[in-house]
C-alpha cells in the first residue's frame, strides 16, 4: 500500500528538504519527497495542509521499568507513550531490576519491544555489573544481543580507573556510552538544587559543582582515551561551558538537556510537590538560560526525556523519601515547543535536529531523515493546536508529569512506524 | 477583618497584619499566668494531637499546656523513626488520625516540607512545630512576641541570628517574621554554615561576631547542633564557641543594653556560656513563658475564634 502525504509543511533537515511538499512512502520506506506527488500515483492522500511533517523523534535517554516494575511502566507501554509524543524510537535505560547488564535482558527487552510493534526500542547496556560502578559488564555479549549504548545511568561511575577501562574497552563495539555525571560525595542528602529555593524551603541542596566537577573528570578521560563519551541531562549552566569549551577544542564528545531542565526551574518545589524531585535536579532561572543558549549554538546535540515513571505511592509522600523523575515521553515535543519554538529561542529545523537528527547520529541508527529509501518514521504535527495535559490523556503507566495542569501548544496528530501507522488523534491502531 | 489560613506552616506566608493579630491575641493569654485557677472553657470539645517523628520535650509540652489551659482533649503521639524506616505511610498516618474527628494536629518532622504534605491531605488545622531546616514558625513568634513586649516596636531595631543558618528552621522563620515586621536582620556564622540566597529573604550576612554585636539591639542565638562536627563544617566545638559563642567578655564588648535570646535547648559552654544565659540582660525563660501564650492564641484563632478579647473567657 502506497501513502501519500499532502500539502503539509516538510521539516527534513537531514534530507535537505524544507518547506511545503507531499511526502510519498511505501512498504516501510520513504518513495518521494517533492510537489504534486499526489496527482501522479496511486497512493492513499493523507491531506495536511496547515500541518508540519516532521521525521520521527528518537529518544536518548528514558526508563522502561521492564523488567521489575512493570507496574510503573512495561517496555509496550512505554513505547505506546513514546508513539503518543512523537517519538519512533527510544533508547531504554539499563537500571532494570535485574539490570540490564547481561545480553539476556538486552534480548528480553528486545522482544517485549517488537512483541508490543510501536515505537522502536534500543536497550542500552549497563557499563558495571549491577550498576555498581566496579567490575566491567560483558559489553560484547550486549553489544550482540542489540545493546545500542552502554549506561549505568541513575547511577555515576565514581571510579576513575574503572571508567577509563570502560571507555577503552568500548572503543571495540563503537558505541556511546551514556554518562550520568553527579559526583556522590558532593551531592551528599541533597535532594534538591542549592540556591535561594533550597535554602527557603529549607530541603538540603546539591551544588551545580556535584555535576561540573563530574563531568570536568570525565572530560579529561574522553580526551584520554578517545572513547565516545555522551553527557547525559546536563542542567547547570556552568556544565554548558564546560562542554562548549571541550567541543571548541575539537573533543568529539556529545551532550544532551531534558524538557524539564529547559522548561522549569527550582521555584517550581515552592509546594514541596515530589513530582518536580528529580536528578539532576531543576536548577536556577540562570541555568535554565544557558541551557536554551547551549541548545541553540550547538553545544547541546539533543534533546532526551530522561522519562522516569514511578507510582503515585513512591511520589505521594515526604519529598525527601520520594524517589527522583518525572515522566515526559507524551510531552517532550510540544513542552520544547511551547517553551522554545513559539517564542523563537530556537528555530523548527534545530528543534528537528535535536529531537531526531542528532539523537540518531550518536547511536549510528537510521531515522531522523526522510530522503528516499529512509525508513518511514514520521508524524504529522499540528503546530497550533493547544491542549491542556490531563493525566488520563498520558499513555505511561505512571502519572508524574510535571506538566500536568499545564496548557500546551502544538500536539502529534499521526505517528508512521517503518510506514505503519501507529497512532491517530489520541488513539493507537493496534 | 483578618483572618489565619488554615494551617500554620511557616511566617513566610504570613502577612505583617496576621503575625500582628497573633502577638496582639498571645497579649491577652499571657494574662492568664497571673490567674490562680489556669483554665478557661475556649477549646472545650476540641481535640489536639502532637504527632512527634523528632524527640521534643519544651515544644511538645508548651503546645500541650496552651491547649489544656483552654479546655481542649491533648493527645501526644510520638512516631518513633523506625516505624517511618518499616514503611509505615505518612500520609496514611494522618488520614488516620482525620478519621478519629481530630481538630488540630501539631506535628513535628525532621523532614521539611511534611507539614504541607499533611495540610493538604487532612480537612484539620495543622500546625508546624518544625520541619527539617524549613521552618519553626511558634518558636518565631514567640521570640517576636518577646522582642516586642521588651523593645516596643520592631521599626529600625537590629538584630542578630548566629550559628548554623543553613540547618536552622528557627532562623528561617525568624528571618521571615522579622524581616515583615520592619527589623534589620544578620545572620552571623562560619562561612560552611552560611546557605546560598539569604540576601534574597532579605538579611545581610556577617562572619565576624563582635562586628555585629556593636550595633544590635538584640541578638537570638541558635542552638548547635552537636552532630554538625561529625560532618565536619567546622573543625571543634572549641573552636567554634571561640568564634561564635557568646560569653561575658563578648556581652560586655557588645553594644550595651543587648537583648540575648536562646530557642533553647542550650548547649551551655558552646554557643553560650551560662554567666550569660542567666545574666539579667538575658530573656530566655522569659521566652519559654511568652511560648505558652503564644501557642493558646494560635490554637484559638486558628479553630474559629476572631475576637481576643473573648480569649481567656
Amino acid at each position: 500500500m502506497k501513502y501519500c502525504i499532502k500539502g503539509g509543511e516538510i521539516i527534513d533537515p537531514a534530507g535537505g528538504y524544507l518547506g511545503r511538499g507531499d511526502l510519498l512512502f511505501c512498504d516501510g520506506k520513504v518513495v518521494a519527497v517533492g510537489t504534486n506527488l499526489a496527482e501522479s500515483s496511486d497512493a492513499e492522500v493523507i491531506p495536511a495542509t496547515g500541518k508540519l511533517v516532521l521525521p520521527g523523534l528518537v529518544d536518548l535517554h528514558c526508563h522502561l521499568r521492564e523488567p521489575g516494575r512493570e507496574d510503573e511502566e512495561t517496555v509496550a507501554s512505554g513505547a505506546r507513550a513514546a508513539v503518543q509524543g512523537g517519538f519512533t524510537a527510544v533508547v531504554a535505560m539499563a537500571n532494570t531490576d535485574p539490570a540490564a547488564d547481561n545480553a539476556v535482558v538486552i534480548s528480553y527487552v528486545h522482544g517485549q519491544a517488537t512483541a508490543a510493534g510501536f515505537a522502536k526500542v534500543y536497550p542500552a547496556g549497563a557499563i558495571t555489573k549491577g550498576l555498581k560502578g566496579e567490575e566491567l559488564a560483558e559489553m560484547g555479549a550486549m553489544a550482540e544481543a542489540g545493546a545500542a549504548a552502554f549506561s549505568d545511568d541513575g547511577k555515576t561511575v565514581m571510579n576513575a580507573a574503572v571508567l577509563r577501562t570502560a571507555a577503552e574497552y568500548s572503543k571495540l563495539f563503537d558505541k556511546p556510552l551514556l554518562l550520568h555525571e553527579e559526583d556522590r560525595n558532593l551531592v551528599g542528602d541533597g535532594v534538591m538544587h542549592e540556591g535561594y529555593w533550597a535554602t527557603a524551603l529549607g530541603l538540603p541542596g546539591i551544588p551545580s559543582l556535584a555535576e561540573t566537577a563530574q563531568i570536568a573528570r570525565d572530560l579529561l578521560i574522553a580526551e584520554y582515551t578517545g572513547a565516545r563519551f555522551h553527557f547525559c541531562h546536563l542542567s547547570a549552566k556552568e556544565s554548558v561551558a564546560l562542554i562548549r569549551r571541550a567541543k571548541e577544542c575539537g573533543l568529539a564528545v556529545t551532550a544532551e538537556v531534558t524538557p524539564h531542565h529547559l522548561c522549569l526551574t527550582d521555584a517550581m518545589l515552592e509546594g514541596f510537590d515530589p513530582v518536580y524531585r528529580v536528578s539532576p535536579p531543576l536548577r536556577s532561572e540562570a541555568d535554565r538560560e544557558a541551557l536554551w543558549e547551549g541548545l541553540s549554538d550547538g553545544t547541546i546535540d539533543a534533546i532526551a526525556t530522561d522519562h522516569a515513571p514511578h507510582s503515585l505511592e513512591e511520589k505521594h509522600r515526604e519529598f525527601s523519601l520520594a524517589p527522583t523523575g518525572m515522566t515526559g515521553l507524551e510531552t517532550a515535543l510540544a513542552a520544547v515547543w511551547t517553551e522554545l519554538v513559539i517564542t523563537g529561542r530556537i528555530s523548527r529545523e534545530k528543534l528537528v535536529e535535536r529531537m531526531a537528527v542528532r539523537p540518531a547520529q550518536i547511536l549510528k541508527k537510521t531515522g531522523g531523515r526522510l530522503r528516499p529509501g529512509d525508513p518511514a518514521d514520521l508524524m504529522i504535527f499540528d503546530p497550533d493546536c493547544t491542549w491542556t495535559v490531563k493525566p488520563e490523556d498520558l499513555t505511561s503507566r505512571s502519572r508524574n508529569n510535571p506538566f500536568v495542569g499545564r496548557e500546551l501548544r502544538g500536539r502529534v496528530e499521526r505517528v508512521w512506524v517503518d510506514g505503519v501507522l501507529k497512532y491517530v488523534h489520541q488513539s493507537f491502531t493496534e | 477583618m483578618i483572618r489565619l489560613p488554615k494551617d500554620l506552616l511557616g511566617l513566610q506566608e504570613l502577612s505583617c497584619d496576621q503575625i500582628n493579630l497573633i502577638l496582639e491575641t498571645a497579649m491577652v493569654c499571657k494574662d492568664i499566668f497571673k490567674r490562680d485557677l489556669k483554665k478557661v472553657p475556649t477549646m472545650r470539645g476540641k481535640t489536639v494531637v502532637t504527632l512527634f517523628f523528632e524527640p521534643s520535650t519544651r515544644t511538645r509540652t508548651s503546645f500541650e499546656i496552651a491547649a489544656k489551659w483552654m479546655s481542649a482533649d491533648t493527645i501526644n503521639l510520638t512516631v518513633s523513626s523506625s516505624s517511618v524506616a518499616k514503611g509505615e505511610s505518612f500520609v496514611d498516618t494522618g488520614r488516620t488520625l482525620e478519621a478519629m474527628g481530630v481538630d488540630v494536629v501539631v506535628i513535628r518532622h525532621s523532614l521539611a516540607g511534611t507539614p504541607k504534605l499533611l495540610a493538604d491531605s487532612i480537612s484539620a488545622h495543622v500546625i508546624n512545630a518544625g520541619d527539617g531546616a524549613h521552618e519553626h514558625p511558634t518558636q518565631a513568634l514567640l521570640d517576636l512576641f518577646t522582642i516586642r513586649e521588651q523593645k516596643g516596636s520592631f521599626t529600625g531595631l537590629e538584630v542578630v541570628i548566629v550559628g548554623d543558618i543553613m540547618h536552622s528552621r528557627v532562623a528561617k522563620s525568624n528571618i521571615w517574621g522579622l524581616s515583615k515586621l520592619g527589623a534589620k536582620v544578620t545572620v552571623v556564622g562560619p562561612p560552611t554554615l552560611i546557605p546560598p540566597g539569604l540576601e534574597r529573604m532579605g538579611v545581610r550576612v556577617e562572619h565576624d561576631l563582635d562586628r555585629a554585636l556593636a550595633t544590635a539591639d538584640v541578638v537570638n542565638i541558635l542552638r548547635i547542633q552537636l552532630e554538625r562536627q561529625a560532618k565536619a563544617y567546622f573543625p571543634t566545638l572549641r573552636e567554634y564557641s571561640r568564634l561564635y559563642g557568646m560569653n561575658p567578655e563578648r556581652l560586655r564588648r557588645a553594644k550595651p543594653g543587648l537583648m540575648v535570646m536562646h530557642p533553647g535547648p542550650a548547649n551551655l559552654g558552646v554557643e553560650i556560656s551560662e554567666a550569660v544565659s542567666v545574666d539579667p540582660q538575658s530573656v530566655i525563660t522569659r521566652q519559654v513563658t511568652n511560648g505558652v501564650a503564644v501557642r493558646m492564641a494560635l490554637l484559638y484563632l486558628l479553630t474559629g475564634g476572631g475576637n481576643k478579647d473573648e480569649v481567656l473567657h
